[in-house]
């Protein structure tokens, strides 16, 4: 269909060309020139400068820091993801739309509202927040507050790529393995992560990516303490802030290049995914809102 | 949840424990702790919240978040319907690139999105310097609200649309231009009626997290009082200044939008399910 000529089928060359161009354009505009923007101006002083940047100690504890949060938040998802939608996708029962909208939530929670809910509950003014300075627990202001955080934000990436593919494949395979005798952990490890490995994958990716860049809620919880508590994304905000552009860019273009590698890991695994299985309209984005 | 008993019977066992991990996890993560917002603002009571969440600069902030996002979500919407259709229906070099490049704006973390529209944008920046001397500020104006909020939706309105013109059969356009449509006929009567649900999906989509977006914006709004301060930034302005129930009380009134506008989604989806069929 889309060679035909026919000008009843198609628009006429000239028309074409222009929506590719407008498209194009558009694409440009706002995609391709941020990302040239924060490579420039990373290295606008030279790749010494860049390197030197990058080699701060504050520069690598908050790197440290990023890696902390996404290492203790996305296998805490990625459980949570595979448990929920075996629930969902492999047993009927009443409420399940109700329990897939809650899950989604998060997505339309302003991330600068889910650092907020933390600080209530575990801030000096909070709920729990007398006993946690009696037993001299740092919640807030402190890696667990920002840990939660990131928990919270990245909270359906998981789930919400399994669920769908997960009821697309249905109960047979695991029924016939149960009934030739598999045990439940068997028919699970054999059958079905096979099966939704791809998908898995998927989920987990675009959980990272979200974990590692998340601004605004860390942002309401971190406390700002340099080499402490402050991310990666947050360090950009500090350098940004003091004028420090050179640096400011060159950690935003490590967080730049994970995208980028995020974005090719997950083509590869859509690509693949396809191949292996009729996956195809399923794993295409969220359709939720995401990072 | 005494209405969980009434699932069907299955051989396939867990579902007691994963359904049980599910909630607890769901609760302690995600419901609790949002409960603690609508808990908290009963402390100033109805006369407090409403004199806060009424007070001038907070409604000058609901004013900008609204539109700016609006606005952005409208040119999503058309320039998403655009690249949705250049990508599935033409060929051209550098296609499955770009595809992949539209999902960047998920991926880019809003912080470095932010600072990146800015070196674009500012009065000596990129193209600021050009538009400059013919009187256009875009950073550290509302107009910088608007472009940051352009590009974390973006892609909403393409993948919403993209999967629908995937599956549109090409019988539908050969059978109206058969019965004599022309291309113009053919596009607004027989394919945008199923593109509708799709692209409204979008649009609300990219809205809604327009609204709550924060990351990218405050590099480039230049949050100024009254002018160029979207809510989201209230709240952190209230919770600096320690007044905790003040923020909780703009807070809830932004969530109550948000699941007002999670409702409509719901809807319309459940819109372009049964169209669909």
């Amino acid at each position: 269909m889309n060679t035909t000529t026919s000008p009843t089928l198609n628009e006429p060359a000239w028309f074409r060309r222009l929506l590719i161009g407008a498209g194009l354009a558009f694409l440009g505009l706002f995609l391709a020139l941020p990302l040239a923007a924060v490579l420039t101006e990373a290295l606008r002083q030279g790749v010494g400068a860049y390197l030197v940047a990058l080699q701060e100690p504050v520069a690598l504890a908050a790197i440290k820091l990023t890696l902390i949060a996404a290492g203790i938040a996305v296998p805490l998802n990625l459980i949570f993801g595979v448990t929920a939608a075996w629930a969902i996708a492999k047993f009927e029962f009443r409420g399940k739309s109700l329990l897939i909208t809650l899950i989604d939530l998060p997505f339309s929670v302003s991330p600068v509202i889910a650092g907020l809910i933390y600080v209530l509950i575990f801030g000096a003014q909070g709920w729990f927040g007398q006993y946690l300075f009696e037993n001299d627990i740092k919640v807030i202001f402190a890696v667990p507050g920002i840990v939660l955080a990131t928990v919270f934000v990245t909270f359906p990436f998981v789930a919400r790529e399994l669920i769908p593919v997960m009821e697309e494949q249905g109960t047979a395979e695991e029924e016939a393995a149960l009934t030739l005798g598999a045990s439940g952990w068997q028919t699970f490890w054999r059958v079905t992560l096979p099966n939704i490995k791809w998908g898995l994958l998927y989920g987990v990716i675009l959980c990272n990516a979200r974990a590692m860049g998340e601004f605004g809620a860390v942002s309401v919880v971190s406390g700002h303490i340099r080499g402490e508590t402050n991310t990666l994304p947050l360090h950009v905000e500090i350098l940004y802030n003091e004028y420090n552009f050179v640096a400011a860019f060159a950690c935003a273009s490590l967080l730049a290049l994970l995208a980028l590698v995020t974005l090719a890991a997950k083509s590869f695994v859509e690509w693949r995914g396809q191949a292996q299985r009729a996956l195809a309209p399923i794993a295409l984005p969220a359709v939720q809102p995401s990072t | 949840m005494a209405t969980l008993a009434l699932r069907r019977r299955s051989v396939i066992p867990g579902f007691g424990i994963t359904i049980g991990f599910t909630l607890l996890y769901l609760s302690l993560i995600i419901l609790i702790p949002l409960s603690a917002t609508f808990i908290k603002s009963t402390q100033l009571g109805w006369g407090g919240f409403w004199t806060t969440v009424t007070a001038p600069r907070v409604v000058a902030s609901y004013k900008l978040s609204f539109g700016a996002s609006f606005l952005a979500a409208a040119i999503n919407l058309v320039f998403g319907m655009l690249v949705a259709w250049v990508l599935v229906r033409y060929r051209f070099p550098g296609r499955r690139l770009i595809d992949a490049l539209v999902d960047l704006p998920f991926a880019l973390p809003t912080a470095v999105a932010g600072i990146a529209l800015t070196a674009i944008y500012a009065p000596n920046g990129w193209l600021g310097q050009y538009l400059e001397p013919l009187g256009i500020k875009v950073a550290f104006t509302p107009t910088g609200v608007l472009v940051a909020l352009i590009f974390i939706g973006l892609p909403f309105v393409v993948r919403t649309v993209q999967p629908v013109l995937q599956e549109l059969k090409p019988e539908l356009e050969e059978a109206a231009a058969s019965l004599g449509a022309s291309r113009r006929q053919t596009i607004f009567r027989v394919l945008m009626p199923s593109l509708w649900p799709a692209l409204l999906t979008g649009f609300a989509l990219a809205f809604a997290r327009a609204l709550g977006e924060y990351g990218s914006v405050i590099f480039i709004a230049g949050n100024m009082p009254m002018v160029s301060e979207i809510t989201p930034l209230l709240i952190i302005t209230k919770l600096e200044q320690y007044d905790y129930a003040g923020a909780t009380a703009i807070a809830v009134a932004m969530l109550v939008i948000s699941f007002l506008l999670l409702l409509i989604i719901n809807l319309l989806q459940w819109w372009g399910r049964h169209r669909h069929q």
